[in-house]
């Protein structure tokens, strides 16, 4: 078998693996490969070709493709080595990669560290098991997207979308204007989970009408799609009897979750939260294996493409470190605790370095509310960081950045995030 | 006689669910929002909504069928649909570079419809 060697191997050429493989170059790194499934980098980015991306990153606002090119030029002109059309079979231990494609057939690729930058994949029907026939017709949103918007394909023409988060507004308001006839966004909760902004601008445009508290108890056709049937749902999401009703369509779409892609690292035993379904990583994205690290939508499934980026750069950062022999940590070993309405933090434990950096969590609230006031404290009780935040959502992720200062200060080996009432009153 | 006009402005997360009293076509009051600046974007939305326009152009010889593009700029929501119609009738040849204008002043909003990507050509 063929085999390379690499001080960098990035498992993905989306926005984490362009970011991350860009940082480590721009860190001094020269021998980076990254390792990308699909016939050219960018990742899901090519296909989403609405825009919103880039506000916070480049302060622009710029198409899915738009963003993604800005960095796959800046790879292409650094000679950062690429696999295209190429699928990482397996991680084994020693971080050595063994991956396929048609040109190369098997070969292994040896790295002294790997960022791990796989993405997500979308729930299925299978995952929440929508009973009835198993007619053509019913795919997810994303798997339309691609259809659409790069294979140039029509994948029917009576919708119904499945679930309101971004991508179901997104794609309600595609096949719309496609001159498909988008019948209606049926939600299981009494709020759409997406941005204001696109239910505005994907629905009310359109007219096309969203039906909160309820969901899909039925697919009904022989061979393709003729009808889906819908119920209410009481507070338990379980159906309400009597009050079923059926749309008749010819495409379902999933919209309904997305679940971040371990296979690879759950082959190394990486040690997986079950709140992200991504890997436990310390302040530097790194796994429970050693010199692994792990950024994007395989970490946590972010709603902004401009917070990748930055993960991506955190992680490559540290990455280049563990290269360089230079990844210091002192003796302590902080677990973050999850308090009122937080659904979940990355990351989920502090190893403090001796560098003095500030640390950047992640988080998400269970529950939206106004005027609340997210909190760390330590054992003690004492408050190492407040911040007052106007109007928080699970849809929308909140960024904390934590000072090296109050880093320093932390005596417990464990914090707590709270979010709770209080905050400004405006 | 006066009418009430519900706009949800999109500035920030908060969402106010803006009310416009209307008479005559003109806004006489405006209430619900929490900022200056909601203020400012429910006016310009009751009188002119404009929206960008993204979508996909077909392709000869490329890499991919289609191509995704956009408005240089947003164009008036009511010419949305003509906007995509015109887009759809016109097929450009690979290979096309990122922000090449495909279509001058679509259905004549003064934007053009540019190339949001670059796009190789088949081998």
């Amino acid at each position: 078998m063929q085999k390379y060697n690499y001080d960098l191997a990035v498992i993905g050429g989306g926005p984490a693996g362009l970011g991350a493989a860009l940082k480590a170059y721009d860190e001094g790194i020269e021998d980076i490969v990254i390792l990308e499934r699909d016939f050219e980098l960018g990742g899901i980015l090519q296909q989403c070709i609405h825009n919103g991306f880039g506000l916070h990153y480049f302060n622009e606002e710029l198409t899915g493709p738009e963003y993604a090119e800005r960095f796959i030029d800046k790879v292409n002109a650094c000679g950062i080595d690429k696999f295209l059309n190429t699928m990482v079979l397996n991680l084994e231990k020693n971080k050595k990669i063994i991956a396929v494609n048609s040109k190369m057939g098997v070969f292994a690729v040896n790295a002294k560290s790997i960022i791990l930058a796989m993405g997500c994949r979308e729930r299925t029907r299978e995952n929440i098991s929508i009973p009835g026939d198993r007619p053509s017709g019913v795919i997810t949103a994303g798997t339309a997207q691609r259809y659409v918007n790069m294979e140039g394909y029509m994948p029917g023409r009576e919708v119904v979308i499945l679930g309101s988060g971004d991508i179901g507004l997104i794609m309600a308001r595609r096949m719309h204007l496609e001159g498909a006839d988008v019948k209606a966004v049926i939600e299981i909760n009494p709020f759409s989970s997406g941005l204001t902004r696109n239910v505005v601008q994907c629905l009310d445009d359109f007219d096309i009408p969203l039906k909160l508290n309820q969901t899909i108890t039925k697919i009904n056709g022989r061979e393709r799609i003729e009808s889906v049937e819908v119920s209410k749902v009481d507070n338990n999401f379980d159906p309400v009897p009597d009050s079923t009703y059926s749309i008749k369509c010819d495409t379902l779409l999933l919209s309904i979750g997305l679940i971040p892609e371990n296979e690879l690292s759950e082959q190394l035993s990486i040690k997986i939260d079950k709140k992200t379904n991504g890997p436990v990583v310390n302040e530097a994205r790194e796994t429970s294996a050693d010199g692994v690290f792990a950024c994007g939508n395989v970490l946590h499934v972010h709603d902004l493409v401009d917070w990748v980026t930055k993960e991506s750069e955190i992680a490559a950062g540290y990455s280049v470190k563990y290269i360089n022999n230079n990844y210091n940590i002192k003796e302590k070993n902080i677990e973050i605790i999850h308090g009122k309405n937080v659904a979940y933090s990355v990351p989920q434990k502090l190893d403090v370095f001796n560098d003095k950096s500030d640390v950047e969590v992640y988080l998400r609230c269970r529950k939206p509310k106004k005027n609340v006031e997210i909190r760390f404290v330590d054992n003690n009780r004492n408050v190492l960081f407040k911040k007052s935040e106007r109007y928080i959502k699970p849809g929308e992720m909140i960024n904390i950045k934590l000072s090296s200062e109050v880093i320093d200060s932390i005596k417990s080996e464990s914090i707590k995030i709270d979010i709770i009432p209080g905050g400004k009153n405006e | 006689m006066s009418k009430k006009v519900i706009i949800t402005c999109i500035n920030c997360p908060m969402g106010c669910e803006v009310e416009l009293t209307v008479e005559n076509e003109k806004i006489i009051s405006i209430e619900g929002n929490r900022c200056p600046a909601g203020k400012e974007y429910v006016k310009e939305e009751y009188y002119n909504p404009t929206r960008i326009l993204t979508t996909t152009m077909r392709v000869k010889n490329g890499v991919l069928p289609v191509i995704p593009v956009k408005s240089s700029k947003p164009i008036p929501k009511n010419k949305l649909k003509e906007a995509m119609i015109k887009t759809a009738e016109k097929e450009i040849e690979a290979p096309i570079r990122i922000n090449e204008v495909l279509i001058e002043n679509i259905v004549d909003t003064e934007a053009d419809i540019v190339a949001s990507r670059s796009l190789d050509k088949n081998l």
